[in-house]
Parts: C-alpha cells; structure tokens; sequence
C-alpha cells in the first residue's frame, strides 16, 4: 500500500536507527526496528534501510535479531553486496553455545537466497549435520535443500547425499522428516528419495513418533515403495490399519491415499479400506472449521464414484446447516444426489424442496438442479416440486426451473407431457437469457403440444429487436421454424417476420448467416428443411443415475488427497446443457454442403464424434471440423478436431484441442477416429 | 510444502507476509485480493488458482489467512490444518484473533511462523515445543472498563467474591497470568424439526477441550458420566443414560481407566487443546430444547399475518441466551409490525435476507413465548405462503448438554508447582443449525 509521504518515513526511521542514543537503549532501538518490520509487512519499501539493519544485526537481544532477520531475509537480493556484512556475524553465531542462536543463525543464512554466499555456508551446514542439538540439525538438513535450488544445475554432493541418508536413522523425528523432505528435493532429477525395504520399514515403525505433518509426509513419500511380497504387503497394511481411522483427517487422507496405491492391484481390499474410512469422514464432515467440511465433501464425491453405496445411510449428515456459506451447500447437495434412493427419496426431496426458495440465488439454483437429476429416476415426486416452484412467479427460480427442466426432457422424454403442460405464463417472468434459451428450445421441440406455442413465440418476435441477446435470437429462429414444420398454418406470418428482420436488419452475424441458411433451407423445400431441424428430441442414454457401473478407484486413487477434487468442477447437468443447444445449431451448418458426405457423417455419429462443418467435397484440400466429449462426470472433456486431406492418404492429418486435458481420452478419441477413416478409405478404393 | 502465508484483514490490508521458498512473487497478496473482490458469492471458494499458483485460505475472525503453493498434489487437508493450527496458536498466544491482535503482536506471529516453517514445511505446531523458542512476549488490548474494576475489593484486594469463570478468561494470552484450568464441553447441535415437532433429523457433534494456563502440569483426570455408553450396541436399560455414538481422543489420551470408570488421563500443554470429540444422531435423550407452534394467513386488507407460539422445553432452571430466530418471509414485504409478549424482545425485517428476525435475549426453561406479525406484502399470492420458513434458530445454552455428558471430577495430580490451581468446568451448547419447518 503506497503512503503519502513514505519517504518522509524511512527517512525518519533511518535517522532513527543511526541515533548512538536509541542503540544503547534497547527497548528503543527494538522499538525503531519493530517499526520497520510494520510498515514492511505493509508492502512498503523500507528497502533502503539495509545498511543501518545490518548494523542492527549484531546484538545479543535474540527479539531483535530475529526482528532484524525477518527484514534481512526479505530484501537481501536487492543488496548482494551489503549481504555479505552480515555473513560474519551469522557465522560468528554458529558457534554460538546456545543452540537457539546457533539454529536461528543458520537457518537465515540459508534463507538469504544469495547464490553467491555459498562458500560462506557450506562448511556451517556441515558443521550443523553433526549438531548435538536436534533443532540446528533439522534447520541443517533442510539447508542443504535450499542450497541445491538455489544452484539447481550444480553436481549433486554424493558425501553429503549420503549424510542425509545417514540422518534418516537420527533419533529425533523431525531431523528424520527433514532428511526425506531435503532428499526428496535435491534428488528431484532422479526421482526422489529411493525408497528400499530396511528403510520403507524404518519409517514405518517411526511413523508414532512423529506428529501428524510428519506423518502424512511419511506416508506420502512410501507411496513410491512397492512391497515385494503379498506377506509383506499385509504386513503394512496392518501396521497403517490405526492410522486409518486416525482423528486427524490429515493423516486419514494420506494413509488411504498410500493404502490406494499400494493396493492397486487388490481392488477387493481398496474397497475394505473405503468401508473402512467412512467412519472418520462422516466425523470430519461435522468438523468445527468448514474449509475441512468442504475439504472432506470434495473427497467423499471422489469416493461415491467408486462406492455409490458408501453413505446411504447417512444422508442426513450432508443436509445444509442454516449458516454455512453456499460453496459447502452446493457440495452437499451434489452429494445427496448421489445418494438418493427408494426409501430416502421422499425425506430428501422435501429438504431440497426447502433450499429451492433460498435466499442466496446460487444455492436456490443449484438445489433446484438437483430436484432435477434426481427427477431423472423418480420423475413424478420431482415433476411436482419444480411445477409447485413456478407458481412463485420469481425471476430467478423460474429460469432455474425451465432450464431444469429442458435438461430433465432431453433424457427423460417421457416428462414432456407435463412439463409442457407446465409452460404457460413463464414468458413473461423470464428475463435472464439462459432461461429463456431452455423456454424457446423447449417450444420449438414440443411445439405440436403446448396449444399456446405460437402465441408465446409471437410475444418473442415482436419484442425481437429490444433483445440484446444474440444466443437467445438464434434459438428464436430455430424454434420458430420448428415449430413452422409441426403448425404451419399459425407460424408462417411470424416465421416471415422474423426472418425478415434477422436478415435486412440485424448486426450480428451469427444470428444473420443463420436466418439466411433457414432462409435457403426453405427454399430447397419442406421435406429437406424437415430432415435437417427434426433432429433428436431426448437422449435417455445420458439419463440413468441409478445402477450406472461402479468407477474401479484407481481412475480416481491418483487425484485423492491433492488439490484438484477441490477445483470447481462442472457438474454433468452442464454438458448435457451444452449439448442440447449446440445440437440443433450444428446441424445446420452440415447442411449447407453436399450430400455426398453423408456416408462419413453417419460413420462419425456412430461413434459419437459430431460433425461441426466441413468444405464440399469435390474441393481440396478437404477440411473437416468435428467434436465430442467424454462422458465421465465429473472430469468431462470436450474435444475438438480438424481433419485435412490433401487427396494423398499419406498426408492426412489431424489436429486437435482439447479441454480440460485428458491424454487418456486423447489417445481413445485418436484410435477410433483412425479406425474410422481405415474403414472409409478402404470403402472409397 | 507452503510456499508463502500472509494474513489479510477483510479490507485487504496485509498484516502478515512471509515468504518461505521464494518461487511466488510478492504480488500473489494482491492477485488474491482480486479473486476474492471479484467474486460476488457470499463466500470465495476454499482453493483459488491463478496460473500455477494455488491459494488456499481459511477464514478466521475476520481475516484471511492465506497459504499458497505451486504444487498441485500438495494434500489440502494439511494445509487447511495447519492455518487452522496457526489461527489457534494465534489465539492462545495473543487471547484473540482479529485484526487488531494481530496488528499489535505481527512480531510474535512471525516468530511464530519462522518456527512453525522452515522452507515451507511444517516443522512443529504444538505449544510445548514452540514456548521454547518464543521470545516477544504477547501484548493483549483489553480495553479499560469498569466491570473489571468491580472484582477488585478496598486497596486491591481480591475479594473472591465470584465463583464464575471470568468470560475474560478465556481470550486473555498464554504468558503470565494465574495458574487455571478450563475443561469446556461444547456441544454443537443441527435439528431439523417438521412442523408438527417430529424430528427428522438431529445430530450432536461435541468437544471436549481443556485449556490449560499452568506453567506446568503432569497429569490431569477427567470423569465423566459413569453410565456413559458408547456405540448404539449397548443397551441402555431403562434408566436416562449417556449415550455417544462415535468418540475419538487426542493421540495422548490415556484411556486405561475410560472402559471401567470413564475417566481420561492426559498430561496437558499449555494452550487449548481438543481432547475428546463425540457425536451423537438422532436419538437425544432430552427433548429438543425448542418448538415452535406456528399459524400463518392472509387477512382482509391482504397482509400476511403470522402467529408464533415458541416453548421453551429445557429444565426450568436452566435457559437459553442469545436466542434469535430468523424466520424467512415471501419477497416483496415492504413492513412490518409486530406484537412481542415482552419488551426486551425485539423484531426486525431484514429485506436483503428476506427474513424476519426475532431476538430473545434470555429465554428461561419451561417457558413461552409467543409473538404476532404481520407483513405487508404488495404481491401476495396462494404461492407464496410457500416460501414462509423454514424458521432458523440460533441461540446458546449455558450450563447445558444436549448429550448429557458432564464431568463428574476434574483432578489435578500434584506437582511442586506453587500456589492455588483454579480449576474451572464449563458446559455450552450451541446451535449449528436449527431448523423447524412450516
């Protein structure tokens, strides 16, 4: 934070610190050095006081020297060279005979970040290895670490190396932390630590000893020891089985995480393990801080991949508390979807019911998305809720119940009798112009159901030029002429109004080059436009919730205990969303080229890639833009492809991008997409 | 491994900043700033990401505390341990946590950080070790006020006069200070209440915590109720008994005498510490400390009239504090007026929560209350009387579990160490959360 007059200030403490009057007063030179340290946590400059610090540094007050430290360790790269003035005293303090200096000295001059001081330090870390004093010896061993990045290219120390390793058997657990911790680091080129039986078991039966840090340390590290034998394997696994349960979710996470990986090849005794840890995770989901409530429920999604059935009985503990900030509610409820069944469904349908008013938007929609999901297998209950929640007449809820329900009616496509018969009056709540997407996209598909389709589509098309939305346009022009091809009779003034507009007077592109392809899509008459618009209506295959397989753990075993199940992830409603909307905009734009390609497209969508567009086919070189997107919620990811061929096979290729990064999917993507054009070609020759 | 911790009042303002491996620059304090300020949630996601750069944050007393990392596969449940470990160390060496304890005693907390990290790992938390290495001493601001005058007799002399364990106390800091001892039970309580009064669901999440000031202490026993079962597996005859689904103890526990005599032997620190946790579902063996008998309808004028009768079900002796109850209201209410059986009670409309908030100060056992509302709301429809409740209660119960537990004896064994020992048990229940349906 920048102040007026901060020169004024470091000119004042520097006056000050230079004063013989305030350095023979203790109290008051601390004082003047507090000062500093204030305004420099404050992200003041203070600089330019270097030299008068240094000068403060050698005194026996051990506040003031840890005062004066602090500043050292923060501007000592600005100031190479006046550094090397404080060398001496650190050095003189290594000897010092009480081992709080001796630690503390060493510690900053490891700390100072000078690549040029490492003469200086090598011989006090060496000396500090051997410490009798266990506090210089832990500040040593993981100086050797700083010092190896702070000079990563230079030739690893096999003598010291080998010291570290020496530590590992030292009888204070900290030291033997540290050592793996410095080791871990200064052999990162290699690997890391190398992991052998005498010291995968040493640390194993050192594990009480240290505290919890030191502990999920431990076991993350033995992540990386492969046991040789079954025997021994089970031997492990029972001397970890009390860490398992520990209190401490700190150490719970870690040593499932290592159980996990050691038994990737047992899935039966993950399973145990998962069973096992349930317990402690329900009791840190009640835990006082709730960044560990969000923490666990994160980890719990991962886990209800692969045991749907882990916490069915215990739903109730992941109802919303009154107070708790919505990043936890929305987690919550993820996880009661997951856990909904046929003797809950109706307890945990009337608590969702109860978060769908909430105050906080956020929550209100995502409670209302999850009344959704779960209508995909109790349809009738869920239908209800969202058809009771129109009747507010809000805004926000509204929108959130259409757009629910165009999802629920893109995989339950036996629910569109009564959501159209739900529909009427929702135009004129919606403002927002997502809702009003779900709203058009569910008239145009539905159209020949809902009596007053026309009529609402009307109120959209004279209102059409105070729209802002340009989305929200293309899925009026699309729903119009859907609804043109089932009520011809009542949409064709409208329908002609509509494109006029759209294409002698509307700006934006994309919304014009569509009006005009339906335009010249009509022209090539009625039987052809209804080929292209009547596309699919529902996908039930995207709808089962209950009963889907069991994802093995291992898909998920390498994300636990790190931060990414923390991300926010995109839940599997929005991709369906996503898919819904694209689906009938993409198939226009095949349209506008030859039929003569229909043979590769229908070979794509047998494999569930889609065609974006491609050039006409007697032109090369010949382009084509396709995509999909796994299926694996919650880690889906789009992918989106161009093919060119040059009329030579040899000099066909692909490009592809991709998002989030998935090289599994990649590879799964590229092998089909070949096997794809292997058999196309061989069908052309 | 951590690579920077820096403290950041709700404003923004650094307070604290250390930097331990020097791979972030110094400007990831304002990029979080940013992500947070940006954000228009109520409440900024736990784990932020900007490039590759990590911060992980709790939120404390009013303040950030804010760790970042570059390595994605750190665990997340360490690092929120450790802030959370660090915002408790905060509290037992300066009495409090909060902007301005942190701002007057920012030189002990980077003592504190400088040990607790050394290059971004954790080297030791517990207050044991650390009292070693800690040399700033602590300076507390307890404001000047008379009521602390009040214990203080002719010429200074205390006059012993309250038995109560001073609420000052507990926020006041480690170093110095009489030699005390607090054994707290606090028990958190989440209801969900229909409205008929049937529970579906409640649950109990306690804690058992000893805070301990004496310089030095080599064994304390706690006991606790003798007919305490565990598990649901025992039968618990026809007699009230004590009853805890799960319990866990703090690694130095000793729990020889727990299985016949339920008593807890543990050599504590100093500072607070956590040494039993317990929880309970479902079935509690008193009834839930609150109803509520609602009646709600439209009037002539098309106002919304709500009817509110709220009993009391503890033991009369005992009462409830702090209760308030926020009952949530259709959108649209313009005003409200209410009639309140007593005049320390007091209603408020708050529009931006669509609530109507309800506070008693002090609410004894066994008995009452009751309280009328009426809301003027322009649009109101048939539907909207669905988005009346749920009703949230938040209130404090002194010198109450929902469990039962108690502690039976809190003994000392004795050491050389000089002078008397206060020895303090104090028992809380608070609400979590406390919904009753409508």
């Amino acid at each position: 934070m920048p102040y007026l007059g901060s020169e004024d200030t470091v000119r004042d403490l520097r006056r000050a610190l230079a004063n013989p009057h305030v350095q023979s007063d203790q109290l008051r030179y601390r004082n003047v050095i507090l000062k500093v340290i204030r305004l420099m946590s404050q992200g003041l400059d203070v600089s330019s006081l270097f030299s008068e610090m240094v000068k403060a540094c050698a005194t026996v007050d051990i506040v003031q020297k840890k005062l004066v430290y602090v500043f050292l360790c923060s501007y000592a790269s600005l100031n190479p060279e006046l550094s090397l003035l404080v060398i001496n005293t650190l050095r003189k303090d290594c000897q010092d005979s009480n081992p709080m200096v001796r630690s503390l000295a060493l510690r900053n001059m490891t700390n100072l970040r000078l690549p040029g001081l490492m003469e200086y330090v090598e011989q006090p870390l060496t000396a500090g290895l051997k410490d009798r004093a266990a506090c210089v010896r832990r500040v040593a061993v993981l100086g050797w670490a700083k010092l190896h990045n702070l000079h990563p290219n230079s030739e690893i120390d096999a003598v010291v190396v080998n010291e570290l390793y020496s530590l590992l058997r030292d009888t204070d657990p900290v030291v033997m932390v540290n050592c793996l911790r410095a080791l871990e680091e200064i052999l990162k080129e290699e690997g890391g630590v190398a992991i052998n039986k005498p010291i995968a078991h040493h640390l194993l039966n050192r594990l009480k000893d240290c505290d919890v840090w030191g502990q999920s340390e431990v076991l993350k590290i033995l992540q990386r020891y492969q046991p040789q034998s079954e025997d021994e394997l089970f031997d492990i696994l029972s001397m970890l089985d009390s860490s398992l349960v520990s209190p401490h979710p700190t150490v719970m996470a870690s040593t499932l995480s290592l159980f996990l990986s050691l038994c990737w090849a047992l899935p039966a005794v993950s399973l145990a393990a998962l069973e096992r840890v349930r317990v402690p995770l329900l009791a840190a989901c009640g835990s006082a801080s709730r960044e560990i409530r969000f923490t666990v429920l994160c980890h719990i999604q991962l886990l209800l991949r692969s045991v749907p059935g882990l916490m069915g009985a215990h739903y109730k503990r992941f109802f919303c508390g009154y107070a708790e900030p919505a990043y936890i509610k929305q987690r919550k409820m993820q996880v009661l979807v997951e856990l909904v069944n046929d003797d809950n469904v109706a307890l945990l349908l009337d608590e969702l019911k109860d978060y769908c008013t909430d105050v906080n938007t956020d929550t209100a929609q995502a409670a209302i998305s999850a009344v959704g999901r779960i209508g995909r297998s109790y349809s009738d209950r869920c239908l209800g809720i969202l058809i009771g929640l129109l009747g507010l007449k809000q805004e926000n809820i509204t929108s959130a119940v259409v757009q629910t329900m165009r999802d629920l009616v893109w995989v339950c496509p036996q629910c569109s009798e009564t959501v159209c018969s739900a529909l009427e009056g929702c135009e004129e709540i919606l403002q927002d112009s997502q809702g009003k997407q779900a709203l058009l996209w569910l008239l145009g598909t539905y159209g020949d159901r809902v009596s007053s389709a026309p009529y609402t589509l009307e109120v959209f098309i004279d209102k059409v030029r105070c729209e802002t939305s340009s989305p929200v346009k293309m899925e009026l022009l699309t729903a119009t002429l859907r609804l043109f091809l089932c009520r011809p009779a009542e949409t064709q003034d409208m329908l002609g109004r509509l494109l006029h507009y759209a294409i002698d007077e509307e700006t934006d592109m994309c919304v014009r080059d569509q009006a005009l392809l339906y335009y010249r899509l009509l022209q090539s008459g009625i039987d052809e436009t209804r080929k292209v618009l009547q596309g699919r209506r529902s996908d039930p295959s995207l709808g089962v919730l209950i009963g889907l397989p069991a994802e093995p753990v291992k898909h998920w075993a390498r994300v636990f205990n790190t931060l990414k199940p923390l991300w926010q992830s995109f839940s599997e409603t929005e991709s369906v969303r996503g898919r819904s909307c694209l689906l009938s905009f993409l198939l226009l734009i095949i349209v506008k080229f030859s039929v003569h390609v229909c043979v590769f497209q229908a070979a794509m969508q047998l494999v569930n890639i889609q065609i974006l567009a491609f050039t006409p086919s007697h032109t090369l070189p010949w382009r084509v833009y396709l995509y999909t997107h796994t299926q694996a919620p919650p880690c889906t990811t789009l992918i989106l492809g161009e093919l060119l061929y040059t009329g030579k096979p040899t000099e066909e290729g692909v490009t592809l991008k991709q998002q989030p990064r998935d090289d599994k999917a990649l590879r799964g993507f590229l092998s089909v997409l070949i096997t794809v054009l292997h058999t196309l070609s061989s069908q052309r020759e | 491994m951590i690579a920077q911790v820096f403290i950041l009042s709700s404003k923004g303002d650094r307070l604290v900043y250390k930097d331990f491996r020097g791979d972030i620059g110094s400007d990831a304090v304002g990029l979080f700033y940013d992500k947070v300020t940006a954000l228009t949630g109520d409440q900024p996601p736990v784990v932020m990401t900007h490039r590759n750069v990590h911060f992980v944050h709790v939120w404390q007393g009013g303040l950030y505390l804010v760790a970042t990392t570059i390595a994605a596969d750190s665990s997340p449940f360490a690092i929120i341990d450790f802030l959370n470990r660090l915002a408790a160390l905060i509290k037992d060496y300066c009495g409090a946590l909060s902007e301005k304890t942190v701002q007057m005693n920012f030189a002990l907390i980077y003592e504190l950080l400088d040990e607790m990290l050394d290059y971004g790992y954790v080297q030791s938390t517990s207050c044991d070790v650390l009292k070693n290495f800690i040399q700033t001493e602590a300076l507390s601001s307890r404001p000047f006020s008379l009521l602390d005058l009040a214990n203080v007799g002719l010429f200074g002399a205390d006059t012993q006069q309250s038995k109560v364990a001073p609420s000052s106390a507990a926020t006041r800091p480690l170093q110095g200070g009489k030699s005390e001892i607090f054994v707290d039970v606090i028990e958190r309580m989440s209801v969900v209440m229909s409205t008929s009064g049937v529970l579906m669901k409640a649950e109990v999440e306690g804690e058992v915590k000893v805070k301990c000031f004496l310089p030095s202490c080599s064994e304390i026993r706690i006991g606790l109720n003798e007919d305490l079962s565990v598990g649901g597996s025992h039968l618990a005859g026809y007699g009230a008994a004590v009853r805890v689904d799960e319990c866990s103890f703090h690694p130095a526990v000793r729990l020889d005498d727990f299985e016949a005599h339920r008593i807890l032997r543990i050599s504590p620190g100093q500072g607070e510490q956590s040494v039993m946790q317990y929880r309970l579902a479902d079935r509690l063996p008193l009834a839930p400390p609150f109803r509520l008998f609602p009646a709600i309808e439209k009037d002539a004028a098309g106002r919304l009239l709500m009817f509110f009768k709220l009993r009391c079900d503890l033991p009369p002796k005992s009462s409830a504090v702090n209760v308030s109850a926020s009952i949530r209201v259709p959108n649209g209410c313009i005003s409200l007026s209410q009639e309140l059986s007593s005049p320390d009670q007091s209603a408020e409309l708050q529009p931006q929560n669509r609530a109507v908030v309800w506070k008693v100060p002090r609410f004894p056992g066994g008995t009452q209350l009751s309280a009328v509302f009426k809301l003027d709301i322009p649009a109101l429809s048939s539907a909207s009387m669905m988005e009346v409740g749920p009703v949230c209660l938040t209130f404090e119960l002194p010198k109450v579990t929902a469990s039962g537990l108690h502690v039976r004896f809190l003994r000392l064994v004795p050491t050389q160490h000089r002078g008397p020992t206060q020895r303090w048990v104090r028992y809380v229940t608070h609400s979590d959360s406390y919904a009753i349906r409508i």
